[in-house]
């Protein structure tokens, strides 16, 4: 009697921790009004906006297999690169729909994602940053020499997208491109927050801080991690889709080793393990190497390399600590969160 | 057939002697240090501004590679990696990919991003034969000198008295701090050692791996292969797995142009899957 009633307090303390974890923070509607409001009040500079939206996914989900599950990746631009080609390849030959690419490039770097996940569940942080950066080579190699299918060296061209759902035509400022990809990123993101924040995300939290342990109270470790970097690879591949269908073109510079450097700056610069570090790190990486390329249009990858280092010598958890220096009333939801 | 197999050899030897300095940091010092091919690329540098700005001879240049990455390599050391030997492996993946990054960026600036080229002394340039076999006269060097490299570096490491406590400071560093070594001082030094090996064999492969400012980024995971295929508590362990990564990737770039990358990365992950912890570890950790 005593041991029920003590496990249904349990029980209910935890659905009320669970509660806590997932309420949706006020900096989160700060993030989305802001996105939002940036449509109306930046109409000449919608070409960067959408390239923040879609890096924004892209780190977003690396967060949910590096922040949540603890796997250091070099390799993630495999799925943003696969997701590219495929919705490159399916507005060329297929369908000229945006969103029937988007979900098929989605599927697509999924099923990469789930066949590589399991090569990444064995050995130590070396052997996942050797493998994953292996695959990451692999497919760059790939798409350079199946030049018939990707165009090689050239990239992938000579495609157009047709309205979305038919109703809402790409213009040549990119308005509808920067809906399109928020709308998208909006909807990725609450999904990917949905899971993090659900028992699911805190089993991976568990097995990122002792895998050893969170095997002892019964947390299937490589079936979570199989999962979550599925799950990530889908987003991912998705970011991929949304770049090619909103510039018609896909280089194979997205499968890139930089652009997994990238969106680990990404990251680094807007902390790990609470999904909107991502999207944060993306608006300042992207204002960032934009006024970079403009004031060394050769050099600018010095300064990054600077950024980083100085990062790291400085301490990342310092950094993104940042929130706490917000006002009082603003970080106390943070915090709570914690 | 057996040309092929020569060049491989020598393609192996060379990738030895550059990745042998980060098995050292990857597994003494628990170190990833991605910017390894950094510190090739700086003795490759410092061998062509010698010999094609100021003629001085190619056998000067390879000393002078030598000492000049491992003088940045202990001067990084003491500055900034010391301090990053107990932090996160991300941060390490960071903080060297920063390096890397400003490496390739500053070579760029002061070199320009063309493929360097070197002129070999006459006696080293050409083929002769051997029993019938077409052999390069500069990649028989290569595997004369790095093979001596090799031996060297096996006795070194298993007769000295700075090889053992090298060997006490990998296995147990607390324990081997209390015993009186200054383990601080031989990370140090190792570090160096291994900055200036990566740096001769930077010069050294000038003429059969190219030199760019790219370079660090290109060969990259053929180090990371070398280390983490052959495992890193020993040196015939990453000897072996430069060979077979060195012959592996001459004979399929060689029989099967079309698929040639991928015959190392497929080796690569095949092998981390099988032995997670390298061909010939010591049994898990």
């Amino acid at each position: 009697m005593v041991a029920t009633s003590s496990s249904t307090a349990a029980a209910s303390r935890a659905a009320k921790l669970m509660k806590r974890r997932s309420r949706v923070r006020f900096y989160e509607i700060i993030v989305w009004i802001a996105a939002i409001a940036a449509f109306f009040v930046l109409p000449s500079k919608m070409l960067i906006l959408t390239e923040i939206a879609i890096l924004a996914l892209f780190a977003v989900s690396l967060d949910l297999v590096l922040g949540f599950a603890g796997i250091v990746s070099l390799g993630h631009t495999a799925f943003f690169g696969l997701g590219a080609y495929i919705a490159g390849l399916v507005a060329l030959h297929y369908v000229a729909e945006p969103v029937v690419g988007l979900l098929v490039a989605g599927i697509g770097a999924g099923l990469l994602g789930f066949v590589t996940s399991f090569l990444i569940l064995r050995g130590s942080d070396l052997t996942r940053l050797m493998t994953t950066l292996g695959i990451g080579l692999m497919m760059a190699e790939m798409a350079n020499q199946m030049a018939w299918l990707t165009g090689g060296a050239d990239g992938l061209s000579g495609f157009s997208l047709g309205p979305i759902l038919g109703l809402f035509e790409f213009d040549l400022f990119g308005k509808t491109g920067y809906v399109y990809c928020l709308v998208v990123l909006f909807v990725g993101t609450m999904l990917m927050r949905r899971l993090a924040f659900s028992p699911f995300g805190l089993s991976l939290k568990a097995i990122k801080a002792n895998p050893m342990r969170a095997g002892m109270i019964a947390i299937p470790a490589r079936k979570r991690i199989v999962t979550v970097y599925t799950i990530a690879a889908v987003f991912a591949g998705m970011a991929g889709a949304l770049l090619a269908q909103t510039t018609s073109f896909v280089s194979p510079d997205v499968l890139a080793f930089h652009r997994s450097a990238d969106v680990l700056l990404v990251l680094t610069i807007g902390g790990t393990g609470y999904l909107y570090g991502g999207i944060f790190g993306a608006v300042l990486f992207t204002l960032v190497k934009d006024w970079l390329s403009i004031v060394t249009p050769q050099y600018w990858m010095f300064y990054i390399g600077l950024i980083l280092v100085v990062l790291v010598l400085v301490g990342r958890d310092r950094l993104a600590r940042w929130v706490e220096y917000l006002p009082e009333r603003l970080s106390k939801s943070k915090e709570e969160g914690r | 057939m057996l040309t092929i197999l020569f060049d491989g050899v020598a393609y192996g030897m060379l990738l030895f002697i550059l990745a042998c300095g980060l098995t050292v940091t990857l597994g003494l010092m628990n170190f990833i240090n991605l910017a390894h091919g950094a510190f090739a690329m700086a003795g490759g540098y410092v061998t062509v501004v010698m010999m094609n700005r100021y003629g001085i001879s190619f056998y000067w240049c390879l000393p002078a590679a030598f000492i000049a990455s491992a003088l940045i390599g202990l001067v990084l050391e003491r500055t900034l990696y010391q301090w990053l030997y107990q932090v996160s492996h991300l941060d390490q993946v960071l903080f060297s990919i920063g390096i890397v990054f400003m490496a390739v960026a500053a070579t760029d600036y002061f070199m320009g991003g063309q493929q360097q080229l070197i002129n070999l002394p006459p006696e080293l340039s050409g083929r002769m034969d051997v029993f019938g076999v077409g052999v390069g006269r500069y990649r028989l060097f290569t595997i004369v000198v790095c093979a001596a490299l090799a031996l060297a570096l096996q006795l070194i490491l298993s007769k000295t008295r700075f090889g053992s406590r090298l060997r006490a400071a990998v296995d147990d560093r607390r324990v081997a701090m209390g015993l009186g070594i200054n383990v601080p001082l031989v990370f140090a030094l190792t570090f160096a050692f291994g900055s200036g090996l990566a740096g001769l064999g930077g010069a050294m492969g000038a003429e059969i791996l190219g030199l760019d400012p790219n370079f660090p980024l290109k060969f990259m995971i053929y180090f990371l292969i070398v280390v983490s295929v052959g495992g890193t508590s020993t040196v015939s362990g990453p000897f072996l797995a430069a060979m077979l990564l060195g012959i592996a990737d001459v004979a399929g770039k060689y029989y099967v142009p079309a698929i040639g990358p991928f015959v190392i990365y497929a080796l690569m992950i095949v092998m981390l899957i099988v032995r997670p912890n390298g061909l010939f570890s010591r049994g898990s950790r």
